[in-house]
């Protein structure tokens, strides 16, 4: 039996052609219950996101269920196949477990380490055993991935640092003050970047908001969206020295905190760091700011920098993301081909019991003459000359458990003896 | 070969395995190193303690006579304060870097004489013990002081300068730094002032005099002052982060000096080779 999937992603299709492809959530029974309905294709999971859609299947031939199982893709959803082709990636067997790993890890994501998409695919794996498409290997498959995924978000540093300007800004400030719980924030002015920036650190329990617009109205307005306190524009300098953290994203063309205005403050906050984050552009601080001891100005500019250098980071741990999911599709792969090994060793013991049976029958009905005890003699003599047979094929069978010359002896012998395969029945 | 030296190789080697499981874990980001390395290092500890006990029972006195029983005995107290501070906080970065120090102090020490010596009679007083544990167990935490002051710097500049390496994402925040520095500050401290203190009681008690402006007594007295003066300004003048760690640089190399550079290069009562001679 084989694992497949068919499918594209942000990787090798544009979203022109992503989004014609995609299945609605709300919808997944009808294309599921088509999916099954293929010849050849024993259980299947359909994941759709908007930057991947994949089929996961199992099927007797990897690549005629691949191809049965593209053809579905261009067909449901009305697309000439040619074109869809070129945009369609497909794995199999180690390569395809492979594969739902890296993705369930967040490994082959756009922004690698992001947490959605095993929750996609839970999704999607739900909705694959409500409609009854799952059996045996996929249900173990998906279950492994998931938990390969929590190996992978505990073991390495994936998901650590931020990707996102907000996030960053709230991070770089964990780096200075460890622990936000007895800070205050500042919030000049307004713009999206700066509220949603203000809005994380508010998520982060901060001790007390403080906001300040030149229109005071709607300084009064966002202070209660944050639970805050609101203060005039003309005063917010004397509020200063009791602000660890000041966000400031305001219209204004000149700098509105001066180097010198900065100095005084943290005299008279004894040296405590403050952290400014200046979004506006052009910039409401003035650059120098950041030479004063215990001031860690930072615009848009520089916290775009530490998102990539994030992004960097996220890459290294990466690598060692690559090294688990390695370790587990070998696992994987070993379970797979010892749960053919051991139906194939009982029913070629059975076939050739039942042509011994036959056999034996039809000759001991034309020997009449014979007592019991010849009877018994014959059958034992039978018995014996096929368990001699198959003495070597067993144990060479139970040897190749988890090596990769398993699955090609199962293969030669389910074909060599002509025996059934147990687990392509559908059920 | 006797049994304290041979712990002492035990040791050596242990401290050097730490370090490389630590330098795996830094370096290569491998986190599992790191507990292998707490472990190791509590286990070379451990040795170490052996072979102190061992060295006292063949020497008769309390083992920090020459300069290779010092160095050895201020590696130590090190990594004893390290494990214990480290119980606490789980600081695996902070023994990154004290375990190699360590390490060097333990290297430093083999290459000086290593064979018990004849003691001075002098030595032979209940002050000595308490003398020199007050002072080491001080010079240890300041060492903590140093390596914590020594990563707020490193910290520091990538933050100013926004450049990050991969430290950056390993090192404690500034403000966990900088709070390292000052609680060392005021347990070091007070064991410095001690330590002088007992020091002179037990001078008075040798040889009828508190102070003699002996060199080690002089330098001893001008690294007090630089910690007094920091305690100060951070108590104060709210002095910190920056210029806390700056001080508690400066003041760890003048520590450094009263311990090796005035046994080493001047001569006085403290002097290796007058306790030896």
């Amino acid at each position: 039996m084989n694992i497949v999937v068919v499918g594209l992603s942000h990787k090798s299709a544009p979203v022109e052609i992503r989004e014609r492809v995609a299945f609605a959530p709300t919808a997944m029974e009808k294309p599921l219950h088509q999916v099954a309905a293929l010849p050849e294709i024993t259980e299947s999971v359909i994941v759709s996101t908007c930057n991947r859609v994949e089929i996961y299947a199992t099927g007797r031939e990897a690549d005629v269920t691949i191809a049965r199982l593209k053809r579905f893709l261009a067909s449901y959803h009305d697309l000439p196949f040619e074109g869809l082709e070129e945009h369609l990636y497909d794995f199999q067997g180690e390569d395809a477990i492979k594969h739902l790993y890296r993705v369930a890890s967040s490994l082959d994501s756009m922004v690698i380490g992001e947490p959605q998409i095993l929750g996609q695919i839970k999704t999607a794996y739900g909705y694959a055993t409500e409609f009854k498409t799952t059996g045996i290997i996929l249900n173990r498959l998906l279950h492994k991935a998931f938990s390969v995924a929590k190996r992978v978000r505990t073991e390495t540093n994936i998901a650590g640092s931020a990707v996102s300007v907000p996030f960053a800004a709230v991070e770089l400030s964990r780096k200075i003050f460890e622990t936000l719980e007895d800070k205050t924030v500042m919030l000049i002015g307004a713009g999206e970047m700066c509220e949603l920036a203000a809005r994380h650190f508010v998520s982060t329990g901060v001790r007390e908001v403080l906001v300040t617009n030149r229109t005071h109205e709607r300084a009064v307005k966002l202070a209660e969206e944050f639970e805050g306190q609101p203060v005039t524009f003309e005063n917010f300098p004397h509020h200063l020295h009791r602000v660890d953290i000041v966000l400031t994203s305001t219209g204004a063309s000149d700098f509105i905190l001066e180097k010198k205005k900065v100095a005084e403050v943290i005299r008279q906050r004894k040296n405590k760091p403050m952290f400014l984050i200046d979004i506006a552009v052009p910039r409401d601080i003035d650059p120098r700011v950041n030479t004063i001891d215990n001031v860690y100005l930072y615009d848009v500019d520089d916290l775009q920098g530490v998102v990539q250098a994030n992004l960097k980071e996220r890459k290294k741990e990466a690598k060692k993301a690559e090294t688990i999911v390695g370790q587990e599709v070998g696992q994987f792969h070993q379970w797979l081909s010892n749960l053919e090994i051991v139906p194939t060793i009982v029913s070629l013991r059975q076939s050739l019991e039942d042509v011994r049976q036959q056999e034996v029958d039809k000759s001991l009905a034309r020997l009449n003459h014979l007592g019991e005890k010849d009877k018994k003699a014959i059958e034992a003599l039978t018995r014996s000359i096929v368990n001699k047979i198959l003495h070597n094929p067993t144990a060479v069978l139970k040897q190749s458990q988890g090596d990769a010359a398993g699955d090609t002896y199962v293969d030669a012998i389910r074909t060599l003896f002509d025996l059934p395969h147990p687990s392509s029945e559908k059920d | 070969m006797n049994v304290s030296f041979l712990l002492f190789k035990i040791t050596l080697l242990a401290y050097f395995g730490s370090t490389i499981f630590y330098m795996i874990d830094i370096l290569a980001r491998k986190e599992k190193a790191g507990r292998v390395a707490r472990w190791v290092l509590l286990g070379a500890f451990l040795a170490h303690s052996a072979s102190l006990v061992a060295r006292y029972v063949e020497a008769g006195y309390t083992p920090v006579t020459n300069l290779h029983e010092s160095l050895s005995f201020f590696a130590w107290t090190l990594v004893g304060i390290y494990l214990l501070f480290d119980l606490k906080y789980r600081t695996t970065i902070l023994g990154a870097f004290l375990t190699p120090l360590a390490l060097a102090l333990m290297i430093f020490s083999t290459a000086t004489r290593t064979d018990i010596q004849p003691a001075n009679p002098m030595l032979d007083s209940w002050w000595f013990p308490v003398h020199v544990a007050l002072a080491f167990a001080g010079n240890a935490i300041f060492t903590i002081a140093f390596v914590a002051a020594i990563m707020y710097l490193l910290q520091e500049r990538m933050l100013k300068s926004k450049k990050f390496s991969t430290l950056y994402f390993r090192l404690p925040s500034l403000n966990t730094l900088d709070s390292i520095n000052y609680k060392c500050l005021t347990f070091g401290f007070p064991l410095l002032t001690m330590g002088i203190i007992s020091g002179a009681v037990w001078a008075n008690a040798a040889w009828g005099g508190y102070w003699r402006w002996d060199p080690k007594e002089t330098w001893a007295l001008i690294t007090w002052f630089l910690y007094a003066a920091l305690l100060h300004g951070r108590l104060t003048v709210g002095w910190r982060g920056r210029r806390a760690a700056i001080f508690a640089i400066i003041g760890f190399l003048c520590l450094l000096f009263t311990f090796l550079g005035v046994n080493l290069l001047l001569s006085g009562e403290h002097s290796f080779s007058a306790l030896t001679s």
